[in-house]
């Protein structure tokens, strides 16, 4: 371990390795022309949008195709679509970033551009021919076409690859008719192209195919009645005899169960970035209203219960932007890289987001929970007024619970993250059980005391994160060993040591971030990135230490739980305790006095 | 037709002003600036000239490197070419002395400015442009129609409208009018990467020296507490406005 990578790291290799900060992006490093575009789409949003909020909460599904239809008159469809099909070509962390803008106001048109340019573009992207490409993506780039994605069935969430709807080849071949039915499906109200999942015979897997709307035998059921994203259209789409020509078959037969879940990637990412400017938003409204709203003479914005509450929801929302950008610069890096080796485009955007399937999990985990926590404690701060639905808290409230739920539940991800990393060790790609074994091999020898007191910026922070990564190796290969292959179906486990992954991921992206901007603007400019990653990193270590505890508890016993729980403090103990309480109101005197999430990066 | 927009880069309207510690500058660290929103009725205005009668549009900022972003902006919303004369001028006069400089050199038909700019409001740059080609100042300008080379034009004046006429070429102080908020453009993502392509020229300044100079800045001060005094103790608030307030 401790071992320092000048270039980036590959997928899951963070556990393992150091970075380096200047080899990190951080939301700062965003261009000139980066910026314009994110501060065009906000200005969309302000001034489109914002004013008519409340038409998503009357169910007004036309507006939000409206708004889409807007949305690709200014481009900000077509973000990562090569400029061949009428898109513009840029890289993936734009797209990334535009997401970001666009989706804060409202879990309706998040829903609805999320499905658009995720799931309802990226597989016809990905693995169409280029006559779907020609056929399809320029007009879903411009907005001219919707596009919808039909995957999940009554019987088969989580468990996608048992969905029933079948495609029996009819014509000798030159057809396909598609029987079944598929639910949740978000934008089927208005789409124009569905892109649907079906299994062809016995075949092991699924095959996706592209059905135009007003294909006969296709029909839809009625609006779903739910919690939130009331002005996302979500449909059930009936399939009966719909006869589609062999054409329209997306990527090779058996293959869609496979395009299904490397779309996921991308999608799963997308829906951690889209959380971030709920997030900031839900704070700025949270901190105007704590400035006014007047309890015992006072601003409640003065009471160290409200401050706290301020400063956690910023620091939380700057810790998840600091690591999902970093990741989707590792993932646009990646794609680029593997272009420069000479892999076709289409083939590295799927490699590229392939190897980084780890991190894309764990951000959607973490960006949901940032966005749900905030809109949490934003109906708090609200009180009576946040529990009423004439403001916008309440809204927001429901919205965001969803982002736990699709994109593969949380629990999924958090699974998923973890047996991916062990995939990837079995497979020899990374090295984890010798680090692994370096640490149970620690754990017998004699405590090093030193002090480690070399001077320097962040010096005892890093030191404490490294110790964290040697908890989680400590934790998870000790784990893996007792339970090897069967590990898969102890699913409590898998969720402690998804949530140890997790906040080191997350606490060396604020870290890195901290450190590239002390390096960039100079220490005192840095101040308050400085300072919330010592505060957030101290919290990482108290939450790592509490998963751990648990899994030990649940797996280890007598002398062998004792030598872990030993380990386990000796690698969460942090050295010199920040006092949070000071820190917090450090961090929310710097939001109550700009009035508003202080820590945009432009 | 050759159209010149003079665009302010100036502080987003909800900026919290902070002066330097000798209150003799604005302190620039956090701000976000913007087109001067007086600027980009008129920048709006020219781009539908370009749009109709085939007008070429140049935009031109007099500042430091710091206004490129700004002049960028304008060029993604529809201007052809950009001049960045680079100079940090610090009065009004300087600012119309280099774009007069820059006219002088390119003849444009139409110059527009803003009325004035949010930041400092000296409301003086198109007046002393005018006057230093001699050529007419329209200010407060609201409406504007150009056939050939005459136009007919509408300028807000104390309690109402005046409708007037000019020939080409001429200096307008351009506002809210000239188009409305709703026609105001916001920049395509197609136009943010054409703009990265659109010719961005930085000239060196014509020689010129302010002509005034600004001691210090002073904010207003702040709003005192309110009282509530109930609406039957009249002799309150007398006393209240006499006393306190002394408006009385």
């Amino acid at each position: 371990m401790s071992e320092v990578a000048t270039q980036a790291l590959k997928g899951g290799e963070f556990v393992i390795r150091e970075s380096e900060a200047p080899s990190v992006f951080i939301p700062e490093d965003f261009n000139e022309e980066q910026r314009m575009m994110a501060q065009s789409t906000t200005e969309f949003i302000e001034k489109e949008v914002a004013p008519q909020r409340e038409r998503f909460e009357k169910k007004d599904y036309a507006w939000t195709e409206e708004l889409m239809k807007k949305a690709g008159e200014l481009g900000l469809l077509g973000i990562s679509v090569p400029e061949a099909y009428e898109g513009l070509g840029m890289g993936f962390n734009t797209s990334m970033l535009v997401c970001d803008r666009i989706s804060g106001i409202s879990g309706s048109l998040s829903t609805a551009y999320g499905a658009h340019t995720g799931i309802g573009t990226l597989p016809i992207l990905l693995y169409g021919t280029e006559d779907q490409r020609q056929k399809y993506l320029p007009k879903l780039a411009t907005g001219e076409w919707m596009g919808a994605y039909c995957l999940t069935e009554p019987g088969a969430g989580s468990d996608a690859n048992s969905g029933k709807t079948k495609a029996e080849p009819i014509d000798g071949g030159k057809k396909y008719k598609i029987n079944g039915q598929k639910i949740w499906i978000s934008n089927a109200g208005f789409a124009d192209v569905f892109t649907v999942f079906a299994r062809i015979e016995d075949d092991q897997y699924l095959t996706g195919f592209i059905v135009d709307k007003g294909t006969e035998g296709m029909s839809f059921g009625d609006e779903e009645h739910k919690m939130g994203i009331h002005a996302s259209s979500t449909r059930q789409v009936f399939f009966n005899d719909c006869v589609v020509p062999a054409e329209n078959m997306l990527g090779q037969r058996n293959g869609g169960f496979k395009i299904a879940m490397n779309a996921l990637n991308y999608g799963r990412i997308k829906l951690g970035v889209a959380c971030l400017d709920a997030a900031r938003r839900t704070t700025s409204e949270s901190i105007r209203y704590a400035k006014e709203r007047k309890q015992f003479d006072t601003p409640i914005a003065s009471f160290g219960a409200i401050q706290q509450k301020l400063a956690e929801m910023s620091l939380r929302t700057w810790v998840a932007e600091s690591a999902i950008y970093r990741a989707g610069q590792d993932i646009e890096n990646n794609i680029q890289h593997l272009i420069d080796q000479g892999m076709e485009a289409d083939k590295a955007k799927l490699k590229g987001a392939e190897e980084y399937a780890i991190e894309c999990a764990l951000l959607k985990v973490f960006g949901s929970e940032v966005g749900s926590y905030a809109a949490d404690q934003g109906v708090q701060i609200f009180g009576g007024m946040g529990y009423s639905a004439d403001y916008s808290m309440e809204a927001g409230y429901r919205d965001v619970r969803i982002a736990r739920i699709y994109e593969g539940t949380n629990e999924i991800n958090r699974m998923h993250s973890v047996g991916m990393l062990l995939k990837k060790a079995l497979k020899g790609e990374i090295d984890l059980m010798t680090p692994a074994q370096k640490v149970a091999d620690e754990l017998m020898e004699i405590p090093d005391f030193s002090s480690g007191d070399e001077a320097g910026l962040l010096t005892a922070e890093k030191d404490l994160l490294h110790r964290l990564k040697k908890a989680f190796l400590m934790v998870a290969g000790k784990a893996v060993m007792k339970y090897t292959q069967d590990i898969e179906k102890e699913q409590e486990l898998l969720m402690h040591a998804a949530d140890m992954l997790m906040e080191i991921y997350v606490s060396e992206s604020a870290l890195l971030r901290a450190e590239k901007l002390a390096q960039q603007k100079g220490e005192a400019a840095a101040e308050f990135p400085l300072l919330m990653t010592r505060l957030y990193l101290q919290q990482a270590a108290e939450k790592i230490g509490r998963e751990g505890r648990e899994a030990i508890y649940s797996f280890a016993e007598a002398d062998e739980q004792r030598m872990m729980l030993m380990g386990l403090k000796r690698f969460t103990k942090v050295q010199e305790p920040l006092n949070p309480k000071e820190t917090r109101r450090r961090i929310a005197a710097a939001a109550i006095e700009a009035g508003a999430y202080p820590f945009n990066p432009f | 037709m050759k159209v010149l927009v003079c665009i302010s880069h100036v502080p987003d309207t909800t900026t919290k002003i902070k002066f330097t510690e000798d209150n003799s500058a604005l302190d620039k660290e956090g701000v976000q600036f913007v087109i001067n929103p007086y600027d980009e009725f008129g920048l709006t205005r020219a781009v539908w000239l370009k749009e109709k009668e085939g007008a070429e549009v140049t935009v031109l900022t007099v500042g430091g490197a710091e206004v490129e972003p700004t002049l960028r902006k304008a060029l993604a919303i529809g201007a052809d070419n950009a001049i960045r004369v680079d100079q940090e001028a610090t009065d009004g006069f300087q600012v119309a002395k280099q774009i007069a400089a820059v006219a002088e050199a390119e003849k444009y038909d139409l110059i527009i400015t803003g009325r004035e700019s949010i930041d400092y409001n000296g409301g003086q740059v198109g007046g002393m442009v005018a006057a230093l080609l001699q050529q007419p100042f329209i200010n407060a300008c609201v409406g504007m129609e150009v056939e050939g080379d005459k136009a007919e034009l509408i300028r807000e004046i104390d309690g109402g409208k005046e409708k007037l006429s000019a020939q080409l070429p001429f200096v307008i102080g351009g506002q809210k009018g000239l188009v409305e908020e709703s026609d105001l453009k916001i920049p395509n993502m197609r136009g943010i990467m054409q703009a990265r392509k659109k010719p961005l020229d930085v000239r060196p300044p014509a020689e010129t020296a302010p002509r005034t100079k600004v001691g210090t800045f002073e904010k207003p001060a702040p709003k005192g507490d309110v009282k509530m005094v109930d609406a039957e103790n009249i002799e309150e608030l007398v006393r209240l406005l006499h006393e306190e307030a002394k408006a009385l």
